[in-house]
C-alpha cells in the first residue's frame, strides 16, 4: 500500500498505518491523518479497501485515529532511505512536544539539512511550503539543484 | 472506468476522488467518540461551532488569496494553511453535528448569518479585493494563529477525548503558521519605510478585534474541565505579540474595542457587514445545486 502524495513510501514506511487486526472475522486497519486538512485519507481507506478486496478479504473497517497526533519521527528507517533516494530530503527527528506553551521561531530553525542530489549540508529553505502539507521546498548551494523537504512535525 | 470523457470517468466507481473535491467520507469516521460521563452535550456542540466556525470562516478568507498573492511561494503557504484550517474546522463541525444531528456539510452550507459563532477577527475583509492588504492579511494571521495556538495547547488537557485529539493535532500546524506570520512580521515591519508603514497600517486594522478574542462566553464557562476560558490566554498571547513586535521595529496599537450590538459580537451570531458577502460566496453553489459534486 502506497502513500496518494509521497508513493515511493508504503503507509507503513510513513507511519500512519498504526495497526491491523482480526476482529470477528473481519479486517480491521487503523490509520492516522498526517495533518488535519489532509485531503489524501480517503484514498487511503478506499485503497485499503481495494487492496484487501483482492486479497480476498471483504469484510473490512477502516479506522482513523487522531490521537497519538502523527509526527514524522514516525518515518521508518527505509522510508527515509527511499525519500532521499526519491530526491527528497528527509526529516530529522525532533522528539516529543513538550508541555506547555510553544516556542516561537522568528527566525527558520537552522537545521541542517542535507542536499538529497549531492550530500552537502550547504542548502538554504527557499519556500515554507511545498508542494503537498508535508513539503517545504529547499535549494542546495553546492549543486545548485532546487529540492523537496519533508518538514518536521 | 471509462476515459472517453474525463469528467464521467472522475466520478464513477464508488471511490472516493479526494484530489476532485468530492466524495469525502466523513471527518472523524472511525474515531471514538463516546461523550465523556457528566459533560453538558448542547454546551459541548456549541463550543465546537465556535471554534469550529472560527477555523471554517478564517480557511474561507484565506483561501480568497488564492492565485493573488505577491508570490508564488506565497499562493502556496496560505493555501496551505487554509486547508490546515479547514480540516480542524471539519472535524468540530463533525463533533457538534453528532449531537445537533446534522452532518458537517450541512453545517457548513446550510446555517444562516446569525447561526455563525465565529470571532469577527475571522470574517473582516483584509484582502485581497479592495481596501485590502498583504499586509493586513499577515497582521490577521500573526493574531489569530498566535491566539489559536494558545488555546490549542489548553486544550490539549481538555476532558474530551475528541477535543483534546483535534488540539494535539492542530497544534502543530498552528506553531507552523504562526512562525510564518512572524518571520514575516519582521520581514515588512524591519524592511523598507513602504513595507514597514504598510505592516503597521495591518496591526492597526486587526487590532479592535483582538478585545473580543479574550472574552469569557457563558458556553466556555458551563464547560469547566473542557472548555479554555480564553481570557487565561491574554498574557501568553500578549507576550507573543510583544516579542514579534519588538523584533520588527514595531509598535503595539493603542488597545481600542470594534463595536458590539447590545454587548453581543460573533459567538452570539451578531456578525460584520462583510459576513453575508462571505457566506453567499462560500454557500452558493450548494444551496443553488444542492447536494453537487464535480
Amino acid at each position: 500500500m502506497r502513500d496518494p502524495e509521497l508513493p515511493v513510501l508504503t503507509l507503513a514506511d510513513l507511519g500512519v498505518l498504526r495497526e491491523v487486526s482480526e476482529q470477528d472475522g473481519r479486517v480491521v486497519v487503523t490509520i492516522t491523518p498526517t495533518y488535519s486538512g489532509c485531503p489524501a485519507i480517503d484514498e487511503m481507506g478506499a485503497d485499503l479497501r481495494r487492496s484487501l478486496a483482492k486479497a480476498g478479504f471483504e469484510a473490512v473497517e477502516v479506522r482513523l485515529s487522531l490521537s497519538p497526533a502523527w509526527t514524522t519521527d514516525w518515518i521508518s528507517d527505509e522510508g527515509r532511505e527511499k525519500l532521499a533516494q526519491a530526491g527528497i530530503a528527509p526529516p530529522s527527528r525532533i522528539g516529543p512536544v513538550a508541555a506547555g506553551p510553544v516556542p516561537l521561531n522568528l527566525v527558520p530553525p537552522s537545521r541542517q539539512v542535507a542536499c538529497p542530489q549531492c550530500g552537502s549540508p550547504n542548502t538554504q529553505e527557499i519556500s515554507r511550503f511545498g508542494s503537498t502539507a508535508c513539503k517545504a521546498l529547499r535549494r542546495c548551494h553546492a549543486c545548485a539543484e532546487p529540492f523537496e523537504h519533508v518538514k518536521e512535525i | 472506468m471509462s476515459f472517453d470523457n474525463a469528467y464521467e470517468s472522475l466520478l464513477g466507481g464508488e471511490d472516493a476522488h479526494w484530489a476532485f473535491g468530492t466524495g469525502f467520507s466523513e471527518a472523524l469516521s472511525g474515531v471514538n467518540r463516546e461523550f465523556p460521563a457528566g459533560v453538558d452535550k448542547d454546551a459541548l456542540a456549541a463550543y465546537c461551532l465556535m471554534l469550529g466556525d472560527d477555523a471554517l470562516i478564517y480557511s474561507q478568507r484565506l483561501s480568497e488569496w488564492c492565485s493573488r498573492a505577491p508570490e508564488l511561494e506565497e499562493d502556496i503557504a496560505l493555501a496551505n494553511i487554509a486547508l490546515d484550517l479547514l480540516g480542524q474546522a471539519r472535524m468540530l463541525l463533525t463533533r457538534a453535528g453528532e449531537v445537533l444531528g446534522r452532518t458537517e456539510d450541512e453545517l457548513a452550507y446550510l446555517r444562516d448569518e446569525r447561526e455563525f459563532r465565529n470571532v469577527h477577527l475571522a470574517e473582516i475583509d483584509c484582502g485581497p479585493g479592495p481596501g485590502g492588504d498583504f499586509a493586513a492579511t499577515i497582521a490577521r494571521l500573526l493574531v489569530f494563529s498566535s491566539w489559536r495556538l494558545a488555546l490549542f495547547s489548553r486544550l490539549r488537557g481538555s476532558a474530551d477525548p475528541v477535543l483534546k485529539a483535534i488540539a494535539e493535532k492542530g497544534l502543530k500546524e498552528l506553531a507552523y503558521h504562526r512562525d510564518h506570520a512572524a518571520q514575516w512580521t519582521v520581514r515588512l515591519g524591519d524592511g523598507t519605510d513602504e513595507s514597514h508603514r504598510r505592516m503597521q497600517a495591518g496591526l492597526e486594522r486587526v487590532w479592535p478585534f483582538l478585545d473580543e478574542l479574550f472574552a469569557t462566553h457563558q458556553v466556555e464557562a458551563a464547560l469547566q474541565g473542557v472548555a479554555v476560558d480564553p481570557a487565561s490566554l491574554r498574557s501568553e498571547v500578549d507576550g507573543v505579540l510583544e516579542a514579534v513586535l519588538s523584533a520588527a521595529g514595531l509598535t503595539r496599537p493603542r488597545d481600542t474595542k470594534a463595536a458590539r450590538v447590545a454587548g453581543r459580537a460573533g459567538r452570539d451570531g451578531v456578525h460584520t457587514e462583510t459576513m453575508g458577502y462571505l457566506l453567499a460566496e462560500m454557500q452558493h453553489l450548494h444551496r443553488s445545486l444542492p447536494g453537487a459534486v464535480w
